[in-house]
């Protein structure tokens, strides 16, 4: 089975964590920046807000990419492991399996980020 | 083909890869030498930081000692954490790597050998200097993070200065090396070595090299900063003048914690490149290796903040970094599993390499266990700057680092130099290694837990502490003994020893295909790879290698050349002509150290001149040494095929290494961003209401010129291909100018706003985003005028034109430098 050079990026395998990193990075700012504005004792509902909708959209954009990481994975044998063959194909399930892998992680992440803010009901 | 044919190749060859002899050994710039010096250096380095510590151990040995003062202490661990991070941590890896990586892909060399012998060179130049530095009571005292308003305010003297200056100087090395790494693997292996058959020891260091891009660049963000304040008073860190010196650390661990990474990652390659050997088989779980190398590198830039949880931030704000901090065990994890795994899998050999491999993953196992720890806010509340962390970090280090690196030498000793080290002296050198460091460093938890303060230089007697630090002293110097037995194996003659037989650990990996001793060629021929162990399971891969039946056999015209491949699949793409033995990179060096050495003394002359000095060292060697024009386009590299030899645009190595620098430097603008954003988060008048900035007049005008001269370069670039070279000249000539019109708008815009850095934090910050845009367009002048030139002596031709395509390139990144630094101060405070 060909399959075209053009299909093969190493930059999906980092989708899933650049995903993670965004969501991390923006939550962690708009804490931040709301707390150095609204002081210690405000409540976290403000911040808490945005930062779950963020969460969903991280979480909706890595579940997406790692469904198409599986299905990529399962291509051709039936998603074998471990993908040592000098072919096209075991590559292509290779970085299909590796950014699966990594979606996993980049979930799992974000979650653990998230839990943040249900734990706080003030900035502190 | 002949017997005589292949052995006159096989002269050729080696007469193109000859190693210089006698004192012109030095102007060599081939991985094998430039790895091995490399090597040597940062552990010499090494030993030195080493002697410091067992310095502070005699002072420690006893409550109330007076072996050294005060003030002499504060420099021993200064240095001793300065050096280990800087000069060997981060430093051995990037030898190791330029050393072995090339004979891992079967390439003959890296594809910028210029600048690794570069990078070389800045990082001795650097590092005596700042180790020198305590020979004449000079050296930083602040810890080796240096934290304001300690270093801006209460240290007298250059210390800091050398710390700042020195060390910038260093991660430019640094930077460099990573740049050579990244495109080294993705673009230099053999032909059909896929992406999914890499080493695993490839993925890593791309990884890390990734890492080292956005790491250490803010870190230089920040050395920035905080020169600009001790040399001219700016008040970055000043909280009278509207600074903050928690900026300082936040910049300075945002390199700081994933450095950690980038020290550990690469030991972890080693582990991963051994233990496979010694369990004859392959490695359990390429693809979560895969995942843990690359979800490491990714979460390991989310803890910063672990090392600022006592510095008074929002309770929330602790609990993300708290919370990616207990996350990054998991890919830690994984990868332990995985080696546990493929032991218990295998039949292991017990040889030396992993008896050290043992040794570390025990020794970092507690390390990573007190990490998760400390993760947890509540803990290091108590542990905090005890002798608690002074364990963990050193069961991290030691067992993540040091013990992989020492069983990296024992493996690969053979194929950097024919021989093996002693079985014996390795046995007993571990040993005592091991046996040292946990008498040293597994009472200091206890030590910490009772209380004990990291930095201090003595304590009182009867406060618990006594006998544990005594302990603590003899394991230091029982693991010094190791160290020493290890290093006299390493030094000691073994002229009279045979050579080791060839893959004598019976290894998988395709760098053990060399002859014992290696030839400086690297491999005689490459060979098609077909497999991740392809000296396990291609059976004729010698014989395809030695008689010169892989490509690349010969060297025909009597240069270096080495192939390319694609990204993906390692299609040949190019033959690579890599440039030879040269001084210019020694004088560059020479006076690239200077800049900094010179400006360490405010010695602003001689920092110029030094300066000037450098950028014609650097024209020279770009001049002669890169993007020659070949005498052919194409030529046979072996199996029928031919390749081209030139070749520009994104196809490119040179592009590549441009892009790769290019993020490094957008990272390090962004630090500077970061700081603006800080300032606006904690301040209520920051940008100033009252608008006194440069105006939206200045804004237009500035981005009118430099986008000018942006479009011109583009269209210069194009009219190359089709129109003359009248055109050429011209546009890129307007552009230039259009280029200096922008530089001096851009800088005058503050001044006649009059915007004074020293008065407060927002002129000096407009004034480092405008003063950081300016010069990187100045640079985009020089390259302008460059392209000018070499085009007018036919170095540059329609057809020929790396030149001008990187120049295009890297004139995108000046464009969004200076959008966005006019947006921030232009825009911005009149939408806020």
């Amino acid at each position: 089975m060909a399959l075209s050079r053009k299909q093969a990026s190493l930059w999906i395998l980092i989708a899933g964590p650049t995903a993670w990193a965004v969501h991390f990075l923006v939550s962690y700012w708009v804490a931040a920046a709301y707390c150095a504005k609204a002081g210690r004792e405000a409540a976290l509902e403000p911040a808490r807000t945005p930062i779950l909708w963020l969460s969903a959209a991280a979480i909706i954009v890595i579940l997406a990419l790692g469904v198409a990481a599986w299905r990529q994975h399962r291509a051709g044998r039936g998603g074998s492991v471990p993908h040592r063959e000098d072919t096209a194909l075991d590559r292509q399930r290779f970085l299909g399996f590796a950014t699966l892998l990594l979606c996993g992680l980049s979930v799992v992440a974000v979650i653990y980020t998230t839990l943040v803010v249900f734990f706080f009901e003030t900035c502190q | 083909m002949s017997a005589s044919h292949g052995e006159a190749q096989a002269e050729r060859l080696r007469a193109a890869w000859k190693t210089p002899e006698g004192w012109r050994y030095w102007s060599a710039v081939n991985n094998t030498e430039v790895g091995l010096w490399y090597t040597a250096v940062a552990f010499v380095f090494m030993l030195f930081a080493g002697v410091l510590a067992l310095l502070m151990r005699v002072q420690l040995a006893v409550p109330d000692n007076d072996f050294v003062s005060a003030e002499l202490y504060n420099q021993l661990y200064t240095l001793h954490g300065s050096v280990m991070m800087f000069l060997f941590a981060v430093p051995v890896f990037e030898a190791f790597s330029i050393l072995v990586l090339p004979q891992m892909l079967g390439a003959r060399d890296l594809p910028f050998p210029r600048l690794s012998a570069f990078g070389f060179w800045c990082f001795v130049i650097g590092g005596i200097f700042v180790c020198g530095s305590i020979f004449f009571n000079a050296a930083p005292q602040g810890g080796w993070f240096m934290y304001p308003p300690l270093n801006t305010t209460y240290y007298e003297g250059v210390g800091p200065d050398i710390w700042l200056l020195g060390l910038s100087f260093i991660e430019i090395a640094s930077i460099a090396a990573a740049v050579e790494l990244i495109v080294g693997v993705l673009k230099c292996r053999p032909p059909g070595m896929r992406i999914n058959l890499i080493p695993l020891y490839c993925w890593y260091i791309l990884v890390v090299a990734g890492m080292i891009l956005f790491a250490f660049p803010p870190l230089i963000a920040g050395d920035l900063l905080f020169e600009l304040q001790r040399a001219f008073d700016w008040p970055f860190f000043d909280t009278a003048r509207g600074g903050d010196p928690l900026l300082w650390q936040h910049l300075f661990w945002i390199f700081g914690h994933p450095e950690v990474y980038i020290i550990f990652l690469p030991a972890i390659a080693l582990v991963a490149t051994i233990v496979p050997t010694f369990a004859q088989r392959p490695l359990v779980g390429y693809s979560w290796i895969v995942l843990a190398a690359v979800g490491t590198g990714f979460l390991s830039f989310g803890l910063w903040i672990h090392h600022m949880y006592t510095t008074g931030l929002p309770g929330v704000t602790l609990g993300f970094f708290s919370a990616a901090s207990v996350a990054v065990a998991i890919p830690t994890g994984v990868q332990i599993f995985a080696f546990i795994a493929t032991v218990l899998a295998g039949r292991v050999i017990l040889s030396v390499p992993m008896l050290y491999v043992a040794g570390a993953l025990a020794i970092f196992v507690i390390g990573g266990l007190t990490g998760v720890m400390l993760a947890l806010v509540p803990f290091d509340w108590q542990a905090h700057d005890s002798y608690f962390v002074v364990a963990h970090l050193h069961h991290v280090l030691i067992g993540g680092m040091l013990f992989p690196v020492a069983a990296g030498f024992h493996y690969f000793f053979p194929l950097a130099t024919g021989k093996h080290l002693s079985a014996k002296l390795g046995r007993i050198a571990f040993w005592l290694m091991f046996v040292g460091f946990n008498v040293a460093f597994l009472p200091m938890h206890l030590t910490g837990l009772l209380g004990m303060p990291r930095r201090v230089f003595t304590y009182g007697a009867g406060l618990g502490f006594d006998l544990l630090n005594l302990i603590s002293t003899v394991g230091a110097f029982v693991f010094a003994t190791g160290i020493l037995v290890f290093v006299w194996d390493v030094v000691r003659p073994k002229r009279a020893e045979p050579y080791a037989k060839r893959n004598p650990w019976r290894a998988g990996t395709l760098e053990w295909v060399s002859e014992m001793p290696g030839e400086a060629w690297g491999i005689r021929s490459i060979p098609p790879i077909r497999s991740r162990y392809p000296l396990w399971e291609q059976d004729d891969l010698f014989e395809v290698v030695d008689s010169g039946r892989g490509l690349l056999p010969d060297a025909e015209e009597g240069q270096r050349e080495t192939l390319i491949t694609t990204a993906i699949d390692a299609e040949p793409v190019q033959v690579l002509r890599v440039p030879g033995p040269t001084w210019v990179t020694i004088w560059a060096a020479l006076f690239t150290g200077g800049v900094f050495i010179f400006a360490t003394y405010h010695w602003w002359w001689a920092t110029l001149v030094a300066g000037v000095l450098a950028l014609v060292a650097i024209l020279v060697w770009l001049w002669t040494g890169t993007a020659p024009i070949p005498e052919k386009r194409t030529k046979p590299v072996g199996d029928g095929r031919s390749l081209p030899l030139y070749s520009s645009g994104s196809t490119s190595v040179g592009w590549w290494g441009l892009l790769i620098t290019m993020l490094a430097s957008l990272t390090a603008y962004a630090g500077l961003v970061f700081g603006y954003f800080y300032f606006w988060t904690i301040h209520d008048d920051f940008p100033p209401t009252s608008a006194s900035g440069p105006g939206s007049g200045w804004a237009l005008a500035t981005a009118a010129a430099v986008l000018g001269s942006w479009a011109l370069t583009l269209y210069a670039r194009r009219a190359n291909r089709r129109a003359g070279s009248t055109v050429f000249h011209l546009t890129l000539l307007v552009a230039a100018l259009l280029s200096i019109a922008g530089t001096a708008i851009a800088i005058s815009g503050p001044l006649r706003a009059g915007l004074d850095p020293v008065t407060h934090v927002y002129p000096a910050t407009v004034w480092v985003l405008v003063g950081w845009s300016a010069v990187h367009a100045a640079v985009g002048t020089v390259m302008q005028l460059y392209c000018i030139a070499r085009r007018a002596a036919g170095r540059l031709t329609g057809e020929f034109d790396i030149d001008i395509q990187n120049v295009g390139l890297y004139w995108h990144f000046v464009v969004i430098k200076i959008a966005i630094t006019l947006a921030l101060v232009a825009v911005f405070p009149s939408v806020v």
